[in-house]
């Protein structure tokens, strides 16, 4: 401890070579080491003072950061000219350079044509400033909108539901609960929390309110009323207080995909789907916890035999797109070494793909779903299996008729197959 | 308690003393100032008066000496005159200080005295050379002059840490408050006579264990390393002249001075004689806690004796209130007569009781503007407003309105509210002042004196029709500064506006016009705070100058400087009677300022960071500060004690407000969160012992999660201001932070 404080506090002071640069730039030629030292000692001990006193500045502007500005009003408090017109575009504005024995930083200072800055166009005039108000707590309980932060941050959502029992334990409680965790609770809720944490969060209860929004949301999503249904999704992928009833949400995804998929109800799928779209869009939402419930129906979506009742003439393939597309997002975002998301999917997709029994719709959604994965994997799965499928789809094309729909799912797949395999520029 | 016998005493002297001298000041300027103004005649009342401190007393005598040594015998007449000092007794004391009292005495003040004399008398010559200009300076200074072996320094040091560590456990934690402040003077006087290696190999030895508040000033001292940097460092100067303060119970200062008298060790010795204020108490030895609870601050604990001073920290009434509203309730009769019946009685009990109130200064004691019509009205408003108040309590949280500013680019410095919270303004690091106007009623300018001279002045709807609707907006710009606005401050009248800025003055602002009315120049150096009376009229500001200042509107130079802080003064608050002044600051006290006689009545300490927000309770008797460490002290006025320690915050609390009737303390912090704290409850568990009352020991519960009702974040806004509107519902403020 004592050691550590130690290495904080130990005084720094500039180089001396330092000193002999700064010199050189101002015209004086050889400085004695002695003065060198004398000199470093002297300036670094007035850049601190001078540093203590733009903390002042920082802290008074209110700021956590120390700018420029606050540099300037400490040098003004010391009767020093302030620096005027000093901008880096870069961090630190140092060159290096060396040669002759010599290794130097210098500020790099560029030729600049007045005219470019004359003719570039003004920079847009910054928004005035303005006041909004918005409720931060309503008879002690902080309400769920936008303006403020989520109920329950997303890292609490994760911490409670991948290690539940890192909240109970004690001596953690005191603090740490209430200090990054606690959120918008009064006392009641303070106390309720600390016993709450003692028996596991199996069961969530809905308030009457947040009942009544689960059945408005899951009536608009899956209503006929499209203006409503934009609605309902733009709420689910915005809310920051969906927390409590996504659960709610998973299973009716779940079990809607499931019934429908055996009526073949094509819109309600498609609606379904939307709706996984605007939980994945919420940033405020720690899904993890449902991926068994969705990734399923998203995966029936993409591969179901099928998906519609006149698979002639109704555009499911679109829904295979669409579905595709969120499997590749939620792959991207969700996959991590231990789930292996990814690859499971992939070996899904793959099985079913060489299995020459396949449908055409289930190969359609295979390969729609590999190719949503990246170009990496249409290179080792997809175009290797060209020669094959082509053969396939010519057997089809060519061959007698055997029914309308093998038809257009041979078409289908044979124009995505030339779509995903064009070469990468020329998407 | 033998050392301060004295003490109150001496302040009874200076408390005849003053009226006198403001008297004198009053009957002057009767003639051509209104007679309801503080005298602006007794500027720092302090050392002019007619017993100066003895610390005073000693720099003047060392002035005297060295005045006289450089034959300027001229001087040091008007000097001792001036001082008051009579040359019997500065004689005596060169004579008996050369005598030679050295400091083996009893810890009294008088050995102190002449050892310190004795010590400059002797160095004066080799300091005269150094610093001409500043005499009193190097004579400070000078005192390091006198100096021991320096590699002995950390023998020294070494062996009186061992012996501390030694002693029993009661002790050990007393006697290990010796420690910074003798790290620091053994350090310094190491560098004054340019042993550099020694300082720094002292510094590098023992920084570590010194307690981590001290951090801070650790940082500065370890780039003191040359004899050059002592001159201008502003806060180790402070660190000499003013002696740092312990309080020690008398059993541990004996065994110490025992200790130091069987080791020999002068040099510690010395160093506690001359730098060092020790406060010995009769009783049992401190523990850790409640030490380390008192202590933080840059220049140690307050003296017992500089709390001791009444303060009259009860409400004044308010009897002009009764009759404009038996007027009201006349002319209101027809609409809602019985309602207000009901109130003027609530309202009459409330003053009753604040008739009663012993502890009330007197109605005028200081002068206050006179009520007028428009006050009245909203007086009248603030009574109808305040039977509409919500009780709040641990079962009633209030509910929070959270003032966003958006596109805040160039930086929000300062929040101000209204008392009616009609009005909102903005200091911002531009250089600008806005103001807001929050109700549907925009803001309007009055006209030109070209369009007032057409209006009909005797029609009844005169005040109406002197205002410029072309010019209503939803906010105005206030322009004149020229460096950021660190504090604003509305007038209880909302006629003016104050705000205070990085250029050193003051400005008043009509928001009549939306003009600038005066610019107080006085500071010089940055002024970060200032604040109106609850009366209006008066204004008090705390700037980089260590002084807070007193003003009146209509005085263009300050009726009162409080002196006394030893760094920046950061944060200024008015005691809702007026009569008093709360000043926070970045040695980390807080000081409460009699405005009567600009004398320091309490200095409380505590703290361990720089104090950036201050709120008095709505009944007087409280004050909550807060500071850049995250914590809130809560402080008893009466007795000038600590009563309550709320930590929780993670960053600085800028914002510190109670509720309209105390129960609930809100606190605003850079951390984007604004907690609730249940003060009544602090205050309650406090006011029941009585023990604390007396020796002024506290020892706090430590109960802040109990004691913390509710905690909301706001999304990247750190919080700025808080106001509870007269219903009792909570406004912040804040600007919003896109990074």
């Amino acid at each position: 401890m004592a050691e550590e404080r130690r290495q904080k506090l130990c005084s720094v002071i500039l180089p001396t070579e330092s000193m002999k640069a700064m010199a050189e730039s101002v015209g004086v030629g050889s400085l004695q080491e002695e003065s060198c030292l004398a000199l470093s000692e002297e300036v670094s001990y007035r850049i601190k003072e001078i540093a203590q006193d733009a903390l002042k500045f920082m802290h008074h502007g209110k700021r956590r950061k120390l700018t420029t500005g606050d540099i300037d009003h400490a040098l003004k408090l010391k009767n020093v000219e302030p620096l005027y017109g000093f901008q880096s575009q870069e961090f630190i504005p140092f060159r290096f350079a060396s040669g002759g024995g010599r290794e130097l930083h210098f500020y790099e200072e560029k030729e600049v044509d007045l005219s470019d800055i004359i003719n570039t166009p003004l920079p847009r005039v910054p928004l005035d400033v303005s006041l909004k108000a918005h409720w931060l707590s309503i008879d002690g309980v902080q309400p769920a909108i936008p303006e403020n932060p989520p109920p329950v941050p997303k890292e609490q959502q994760k911490t409670d539901s991948t290690e539940p029992l890192k909240a109970v334990k004690p001596g953690q409680e005191e603090e740490g609960s209430i200090q990054t965790k606690g959120q918008g609770a009064n006392s009641a809720e303070v106390k309720g929390k600390e016993k709450m944490r003692m028996k596991p969060r199996s069961t969530h209860e809905l308030s009457v309110e947040q009942q009544l929004y689960y059945k408005e949301i899951t009536e608009a999503c899956v209503g006929s009323c499209e203006a409503k249904r934009a609605e309902a999704l733009q709420s689910i992928a915005t809310d920051p207080g969906l927390y409590q009833m996504l659960p709610r949400f998973s299973t009716f995804i779940s079990e809607g995909v499931r019934v429908n998929v055996v009526q073949n109800n094509l819109a309600l799928l498609i609606y379904l789907m939307r709706m996984v779209k605007a939980l994945m869009d919420n940033p405020t939402l720690y899904l993890e916890k449902y991926l068994h419930e969705l990734i399923p129906a998203v995966v029936t979506c993409i591969v179901s035999k099928q998906l519609c009742l006149r698979p002639d003439v109704d555009n499911h393939w679109a829904l295979r797109d669409f579905a595709a597309r969120l499997m590749a997002q939620s792959c991207k975002t969700f996959s991590t070494t231990t789930n292996n998301i990814q690859s499971r999917i992939t070996k899904t997709f793959t099985k079913s793909l060489l299995d020459d029994k396949t449908q055409w719709t289930t190969r359609y959604g295979c390969i729609a779903g590999l190719a949503e994965l990246g170009h990496d994997v249409i290179k080792t799965l997809i175009i290797p299996r060209l020669s094959v499928e082509g053969a396939r789809i010519k057997a089809v094309m060519d061959g007698p008729v055997v029914s309308n729909i093998d038809k257009i799912g041979a078409d289908h797949v044979q124009s995505l197959l030339l779509v995903i395999c064009l070469p990468p520029e020329q998407h | 308690m033998a050392a301060v016998q004295d003490g109150p005493m001496e302040l009874d002297a200076e408390k005849e003393a003053k009226p006198e001298i403001l008297s004198d000041g009053t009957s002057n300027l009767s003639g051509n100032t209104a007679s309801g103004t503080l005298s602006s005649s007794p500027l720092t009342a302090a050392p002019a008066g007619g017993a100066p401190k003895m610390e005073d007393q000693q720099t003047l005598i060392a002035v005297l000496q060295f005045l006289k040594r450089n034959k300027l015998s001229e001087s040091v007449e008007i000097l001792r005159r001036e001082a008051g000092l009579g040359e019997h007794q500065e004689g005596s004391q060169a004579t008996d200080g050369s005598g030679g009292g050295k400091g083996d005495g009893d810890g009294g003040d008088a050995n102190s005295l002449l050892s310190r004399v004795s010590i400059t008398s002797a160095a004066a010559p080799q300091s005269m050379p150094v610093k001409k200009d500043q005499p009193d300076v190097s004579v400070v200074l000078s005192a390091y002059s006198q100096q021991g072996d320096p590699p002995l320094y950390q023998v020294y040091y070494s062996g009186l840490k061992n012996f501390i560590e030694s002693v029993l456990d009661c002790h050990r934690a007393e006697l290990s408050q010796l420690f910074y402040p003798l790290f620091v003077h053994m350090y310094l006087e190491l560098v004054y006579n340019n042993h550099e290696t020694e300082a720094k190999a002292f510094f590098d030895k023992f920084s570590g264990d010194q307690e981590c508040y001290y951090q801070d000033d650790l940082h500065i001292l370890c780039g003191l390393t040359k004899k050059e940097h002592l001159k201008g460092n502003e806060v180790l100067l402070d660190f000499r002249t003013s002696r740092f303060v312990l309080h020690i119970s008398r059993d541990s200062y004996q065994l110490l001075k025992r200790h130091l008298q069987e080791r020999h060790n002068n040099q510690i010795w010395n160093i506690i004689q001359e730098h060092l204020y020790i406060d010995i108490f009769d009783g049992m030895p401190r523990s850790k806690s409640q030490i380390d609870s008192m202590s933080g601050s840059l220049a140690g604990e307050a003296k017992r004796e500089v709390n001791k001073a009444k303060v009259f920290y009860g409400l004044l009434k308010e009897p002009e209130i009764e009759v404009p509203l038996d007027d009201e309730d006349d002319e209101a009769e027809n609409e809602e007569g019985k309602p207000k019946k009901k109130k003027t009685k609530k309202d009459s009990l409330g003053s009753k009781s604040k008739k009663q109130d012993p502890n009330a200064p007197q109605q005028n004691r200081i002068p206050l503007p006179e009520l007028k019509d428009s006050d009245k009205l909203d007086k009248i408003m603030y009574m109808k407003e305040s039977t509409k108040r919500i009780r709040l309590g641990p079962e009633n949280l209030p509910s929070i309105c959270f003032y966003t500013f958006l596109n805040a680019f160039q930086g929000l410095t300062a929040v101000d509210f209204t008392d009616d919270s009609s009005l909102l303004a903005g200091g911002f690091a531009d250089s600008t002042v806005r103001v807001w106007s929050v109700t549907p009623k925009k803001l309007r300018k009055v006209k030109s004196a070209g369009e007032l001279n057409v209006i009909e002045k005797e029609s009844d709807d005169v005040l109406e029709r002197i205002m410029d609707e072309k010019t209503a907006s939803e906010s105005k710009i206030l322009h004149g500064h020229s460096g950021p606005v660190y504090g604003v401050s509305f007038s209880p009248d909302r006629n003016y506006l104050l705000s205070s800025s990085e250029d050193g003055t003051v400005r008043l602002w009509s928001l009549q016009t939306f003009t600038c009315l005066v610019g107080y120049k006085g500071h010089n150096y940055p002024v970060w705070d200032t604040h109106f009376s609850p009366f209006g009229y008066y204004f008090v500001s705390g700037g980089h100058d260590r002084v807070a200042r007193l003003w009146a509107t209509d005085h263009y130079q300050p009726l009162r400087i409080f002196a006394g802080h030893l760094a920046d003064v950061t944060c200024t608050r008015f005691h809702p009677n007026s009569n008093y002044v709360a000043t926070g600051s970045t040695d980390r006290t807080v000081r409460l300022w009699d405005v009567l006689n600009a004398n320091c009545v309490r200095i409380l300490t505590g703290h361990k960071g720089p104090i950036h927000s201050l709120a008095f309770s709505p009944n007087g008797k409280f004050l909550a500060s807060g500071s850049t460490d995250g914590r809130v002290l809560l402080w008893d006025i009466g007795h000038g004690l600590m009563i309550g320690e709320l930590k929780g915050h993670t960053d600085t609390i800028y914002a510190l407000k109670f509720s309209r009737d105390g129960e609930i303390l809100a606190s605003g912090s850079m951390d984007n969160t604004v907690r609730l704290w249940d003060s009544m409850k602090a205050f309650d568990e406090v006011e029941t012992d009585d023990f604390t009352a007396t020796t002024g020991h506290i020892h706090l519960p430590d109960n802040s999660q109990e004691l913390l009702l509710g905690m909301y974040h706001s999304k990247s806004t750190p919080v700025t201001h808080l106001h509870f509107t007269r219903r009792n519902l909570l406004l912040a403020a804040g600007a919003y932070n896109s990074q």
